[in-house]
Parts: C-alpha cells; structure tokens; sequence
C-alpha cells in the first residue's frame, strides 16, 4: 500500500462528497430535524412545568426522549453512511472511471482504503457535529444535558464507521444499491438481534441470548449503540433500573456498563478485517 | 498463429525474470484469457517496439480490449506470458510509464480537467514541479487550453475524450495505449488526434491503438495486427500487409474472352470495374495496351493498391465460420 496514493484517493473523496449536493442535503435536513426537535422538547418540557412536573422527573423524561432521538439519529446516520459508502467504488467501475485510474503505478487496495479514509472523515465529522447539535439544542430549551456527551459521540462515530466499511466492502464485489440494501438489512437485524438477546436474557431463553451474543460480534453495530446508550443515560435512571432487577435491565434503551475495552477493541480488528476483506476481494475482481 | 513479422514476439529475446533483457514496448506470447468457458483471448502474441504506431484490429469480441487491459493488469491472464516496458504484466513501475485512454472513457463529471489532471499526475506520482508544465502541455495538445477550469460534467462526449487523451499523454509516457481513441470525435477531432499520434512517436513513444476506424489505422499506424476469434492472424508493416499493387479498368467492350488480360494477373469485378489483382505495377501500361488491342474502349484507369478495409475484410470473413473468402 502507497500512503501518498491513499491520500490522493482520500482527498479526492472528500472533494467528492462535499462538490455532490447530498451532503448539503443531508446537513441541511439534520438542521431542521434538530430545530423540529428543539422545538418539540422545549413544547413537552413547558407542558410539563405548566402540570407541575419537578425538575428531577422532568430530567429523566428529557433523558430518555434524547436517547430515542439519538436511537432514530443513529439509524438515519447508519442508512447515510451505507448509501454513501456502498457506489463509492462500484459506481467507479459500472462507469469505468476506475480503468484509467488503476491503470497508475498504484495497488487497488491504495483506492479501498483511501476511499475509506476520505468517507470515514465525512461520516465521523456528520455524527459528532449533528450530534453535538441535537444535544446543545435539547440542553438549550430543557437544561438537561446528558453525563458522558464525548462516549456517546464516539461510540455513534464508531457504529456509522463500521456501517460505513461493511458497505464499501460490498460494493468492491456488488453493484452499489445491493450493497446498500444488504448493509441496511445487516444493521437492522444486528440492532433486532440485540434488542431480542437483551429479552431472552432477562426471560432466561440461553439459546436466544447466546445467538444474539455471537451476532453481535459478527455485526457488532448494536453493541456500539449500547455505548451510546451508556454515554447518554443519566445515573439516576441507572440506579433505578437496578433496583428494577434483570427484567428492567432488558430494555432495550437501557445500559448501564459501557461496551468493554475487549469489545471496542474487537470492533476495531473487526473494521481493519472487513476492510481488509474489501480490498482482497477487490483485488481479485476482474475489471 | 502468425506472429509480428518484423517483431517477432520473442525473437532472440526470451523471456526471462532479468528484467533489462528486452528493449520491446509491448511482448506477450500465447496470452490467454478465459472467463470459466468463455474464452475471450485465445492466444496472443503480439511485440511493439518503442517509437512505434501499431495497429490492433479486429472485429467486435475479437478479444482487443482484453488484451489491452491485460497488459495494464487490469484482468488477470489465464495462461501465456507478457512483458510491458521489460517489465511482467501489471508492474508497477512499468504502469508508471504508460499512459491509457480506455474505450469507455469516464472522468469525474465533478471535477474540472485541470483537476482530473491533477489527480492522475497525484496517482501516477508526478512531481509537482513537472505537474505545473505538463498539465498545461498536454491541455494544450489535445485543445483544452481554454477549458482548463471548466467541469468535466459539462464537457460533449468529443471533449471528455480529448480530456482522456491528454490523461493518457501526462508525463511523456515511454508507452501509450488507447482504446478507440476517435470513436466520439468529429473529422477535425480525428485528424487531431492523427498529429497527436504522431508527435507521441517522434518523443519516442510506442503507441498500440485499437481501433474500429481502419482507415485511422492506416493513416498513423507503422505496422498492425489483426486478431480474430482471440488470436493474431495477420501482422507485418502496412507495406507489407498491404504491398500488393493493383490496377482498376473502367473498361466496356471487352470481348467475353479476357483470357489475354488474365496473363498480367487474377481479374475481379468491384462496382463495374476490372481488377486486376496483384499486378506488376510496371506492366500496366502494357495491359492497358492489350485491353484496347482486345477491341475495349478504355474510360479510366486506377492504380493501386489494397485497402486495409479490404484485407481486414478478407481475413476476418476468410476466418469466419463458413465466411466467404
């Protein structure tokens, strides 16, 4: 691998990305989502004041309707990421803008990994700032603002990366849109699995926990989200689902450990190998 | 099979793993390439010696495009050997030395031509000091000087292909291949294109060009290859592969008996002329002699020699499963 090639590749991305109208789009579209959400939290938190709703309980209501904003946020991130990332080579060579490209001194896997670097930019760069939007927009009509903003901003980065790298890995192999769509499938059983483990486990199911255990390595995205969860749950909310006992606990809404380091360092070597798996499969591919 | 005569692939010259053992732009031999059962290049030989035009025709699914992206490793070889620049097929650092304009010629509709330049002078390691010369040359070459900062998504078909020859031409390549290279330009893009050839060669370039027009081929080519059904059937210089001389008659007349005029050799009929098919070019004036002596009234006479178009014709319907020979 070249890393000046790669820097051109990932430079060429990001040109990319930014000259095409969808990333306006898309930031264009999150700032009206967080305005209407702004909106919405500062109307439910003034009805809330007005039925004399205290300001510990108004807290944990705010908390936990900013978790399913970040839920709904991560899924549209999730789908951003995978139809951004999934023609980002396959459309290079149903067009055939990648012959005269490969036919430079340069490896396939300089255009794989700087393709990747270049979107892996543009994805982390959309989490955490529409993120940090969403947050400082519910904090500013509500005054709540959640413990661990920088965790729950990483591990969101972190779970649209590893979308991101599984949709450019398919489309080095796939045409575009079926890369797309087998990636957002992936990430919607990935979260269904999750959810179903979290039960079976409180309900004592072993077979059904223990499947959605091993998915969840497989396709770690819902173990990702989990740490967002945790950066965003406020430590009452902890503390009451553990008196609540192991049935409270199985919401899935609810975490009250951070992913372990274990883990987060298996998604790592888990996004290096299905990069790396891109890019052996892209080399093999006939052009 | 028939191999280049006046390069034979592997004459002298064997292929070896020393790297500095051929002097030859272009040498494969037997490369072969198959997509499970079907087989797109059977065996190709084939030697281009730098500073050199050659031609490679065939007709449609002959297996011309597979050879070229064989030799750019694009597609990997099922079988047979090849060396580009004295390097094996796909090097690296010959592909730093060869520019190619593919058949479907696509650029970044998002970036202006400068641009698109600047990013093949990036990938193909340029530096940037020879960037800021060669960018502007090659604009200039290919008539883009004054679109320069226009976005590729705006440019006609004709100008995105000018935009792909001058990628192809950054940096002075030591070799050039191009796919089509006329196939979306008018008559003025295409004589261009002909001084683009052919200021390529006196740099000291060696040139393959593939091409459907035959008569491109014969205006710029030094030498060319014919390929059909996946392999070599016809190659020499176009003196060679063209040499035989031969003289048309618009002639009436005659009487049915030609056999005085079949003594200067084989008679044919094209669009009512009498061809005389290959002629000794000195014997014409006696032949013309012997038609009027025979009672013909001679209105015209057209000395010359076969056309590409006609060889190509002959080699490729003569090869053709129950084709006409």
């Amino acid at each position: 691998m070249n890393p000046r090639v790669v820097l051109v590749v990932a430079r060429l991305t990001l040109r990319e990305i930014t000259r095409r109208r969808i990333l306006w789009v898309l930031g264009l579209l999150s700032v009206a989502s967080v305005a209407l959400v702004g909106w919405a939290v500062g109307r439910l938190v003034a009805q809330a004041h007005e039925h004399g709703v205290n300001a510990y309980e108004l807290q944990l209501g705010v908390s936990q309707i900013l978790i399913m904003i970040a839920f709904m946020f991560s899924f549209v991130l999730a789908m951003s990421a995978a139809f951004l990332a999934a023609p980002a080579i396959a459309s290079d060579v149903e067009t055939g803008t990648v012959l005269a490209m490969l036919a430079r001194p340069m490896h396939r896997a300089d255009l794989v990994v700087g393709r990747w670097l270049g979107l892996g930019i543009i994805v982390t760069a959309y989490a955490v700032l529409s993120g940090l939007l969403a947050i400082g927009a519910v904090r500013l009509v509500s005054d709540y603002a959640p413990p661990l903003v920088g965790v729950a901003l990483a591990f969101l980065g972190f779970q649209a990366v590893a979308v991101m790298t599984v949709a450019l890995a398919l489309g080095t192999r796939l045409p575009g849109i079926a890369a797309g769509a087998i990636t957002v499938v992936l990430f919607g059983l990935a979260w269904f699995l999750g959810v179903l483990g979290s039960l079976s486990g409180a309900f004592g199911v072993q077979g059904l926990a223990g499947a959605g255990e091993a998915f969840r390595l497989l396709f770690p995205t819902d173990g990702l989200w989990r740490g967002v969860i945790y950066g965003l749950e406020p430590p009452q909310v902890v503390s009451m689902t553990q008196l609540g006992g192991p049935l409270a606990a199985s919401n899935p809404f609810y975490a009250d450990t951070p992913p372990t380091t274990a883990f987060t360092v298996w998604c790592v070597i888990w996004v290096v190998g299905v990069l790396a798996l891109g890019a052996w499969l892209f080399r093999r591919r006939e052009l | 099979m028939t191999v280049p005569r006046t390069a034979p692939a592997g004459s002298g010259t064997p292929i070896g793993d020393n790297g500095a053992m051929t002097e030859l732009a272009i040498e494969t031999r037997g490369l072969r390439k198959a997509y499970g059962s079907t087989v797109a290049l059977e065996s190709l030989d084939l030697a281009v010696r730098p500073g050199e035009v050659v031609g490679l025709l065939g007709p449609n699914g002959a297996g011309k495009t597979t050879a070229v992206k064989l030799l750019l490793g694009l597609v990997h070889p099922s079988g047979g050997d090849g060396r580009v620049l004295g390097r094996p097929l796909g090097d690296r650092g010959a592909r730093a030395r060869v520019g190619y304009l593919p058949e479907l010629f696509r650029y970044q509709a998002w970036l202006t031509a400068d641009e698109v330049l600047r990013l093949h002078a990036g990938l193909a390691g340029l530096p940037w000091p020879l960037q800021q010369t060669e960018i502007p040359r090659v604009l200039g070459l290919v008539g883009l000087a004054d679109r320069a900062r226009d976005r590729v998504g705006g440019f006609s078909k004709g100008m995105q292909q000018r935009l792909g020859l001058a990628v192809a031409l950054l940096g002075d390549p030591a070799l050039v291949v191009l796919d089509e290279p006329t196939s979306a330009l008018d008559p003025v893009g295409r004589d261009d294109v002909r001084a683009i050839i052919r200021e390529a060669r006196a740099r000291g370039s060696a040139v393959l060009l593939n091409s459907h027009l035959l008569g491109e081929v014969e205006r710029v080519c030094d030498r060319a290859v014919i390929v059909n059904r996946g392999r070599v059937v016809r190659a020499g210089s176009l003196g060679e592969l063209l040499g035989e001389s031969a003289v048309r008659l618009r002639v009436t007349g005659l009487p049915a008996d030609l056999s005085p005029l079949a003594a200067f050799g084989p008679l044919g009929e094209e669009d009512g002329w009498l061809v005389v098919r290959p002629v000794d070019p000195d014997r014409v004036p006696e032949l013309v002699a012997t038609a009027v002596a025979m009672g013909g009234r001679v209105h015209a006479v057209d000395p010359g020699r076969r056309s590409l178009e006609e060889l190509f014709l002959d080699v490729v319907r003569g090869q053709a499963p129950g084709g006409q020979r």
